[in-house]
């Protein structure tokens, strides 16, 4: 159990470093926008299985406030490509 | 018991989460990209809290579990949506093998 808990988080870890691989390399600003987005989601999955192997909740508590604050920096980053206002 | 079905939706999960990374570095634009990640990344993810949850079962990160799947799977899919619309707005062109784009007429 435990080192298949180790084997499935290193291969999450090395998932997110695929995922700095698209933010440095990416030819656009919206494919490191992507990069940016999915980086954040990886990271709650990293948060999940760190809390079950040292069986504490209140890591889960990082993964929730990480997932409400992508949602926001990427829609405030939609709203900046598509050229509009904030307020609009 | 309960480690053994957490730990099957463990396992499908990370292999959701790589099928999308394999898509991120994989594919040819930007729209291709964010299509595979954003489904399979999303559903991956929702796999390994809902192992959470069968893992402490009904206690406080059982139930932390449970708040954050309904976020993590309208918010990735909305904030997602947004995105492609702003990239397309913004002009970053298709791929040269892109068949069919019904979005152009919309916009005009």
């Amino acid at each position: 159990m435990t080192t298949l808990l180790n084997i499935l988080l290193y291969t999450q870890i090395a998932l997110s470093g695929v995922c700095l691989y698209r933010i440095i390399r990416g030819p656009s600003i919206p494919d490191r926008m992507v990069g940016v987005d999915i980086f954040g989601i990886l990271v709650v999955g990293i948060c999940a299985i760190i809390s079950i192997q040292t069986e504490r909740s209140f890591i889960l508590d990082i993964g929730i406030a990480w997932i409400i604050l992508s949602f926001i920096g990427t829609l405030t980053l939609a709203k900046y490509l598509s050229g509009k206002k904030l307020n609009e | 018991m309960n480690d053994m079905i957490s730990l099957v939706f463990i396992v499908i999960g990370v292999l959701f989460n790589l099928l999308g990374c394999i898509g991120i570095i994989r594919l040819p634009d930007v729209y291709n990209r964010l299509q595979a990640a954003t489904k399979c990344v999303t559903l991956g993810t929702c796999s390994i809290l809902v192992g959470v949850l069968f893992y402490f079962g009904l206690s406080d990160a059982g139930i932390k579990a449970v708040i954050a799947i309904p976020l993590l799977f309208f918010g990735s899919t909305v904030a997602a949506h947004a995105l492609i619309r702003g990239t397309y707005h913004f002009g970053v062109k298709l791929s040269d093998k892109t068949v069919k784009d019904d979005y152009k007429d919309a916009v005009k």
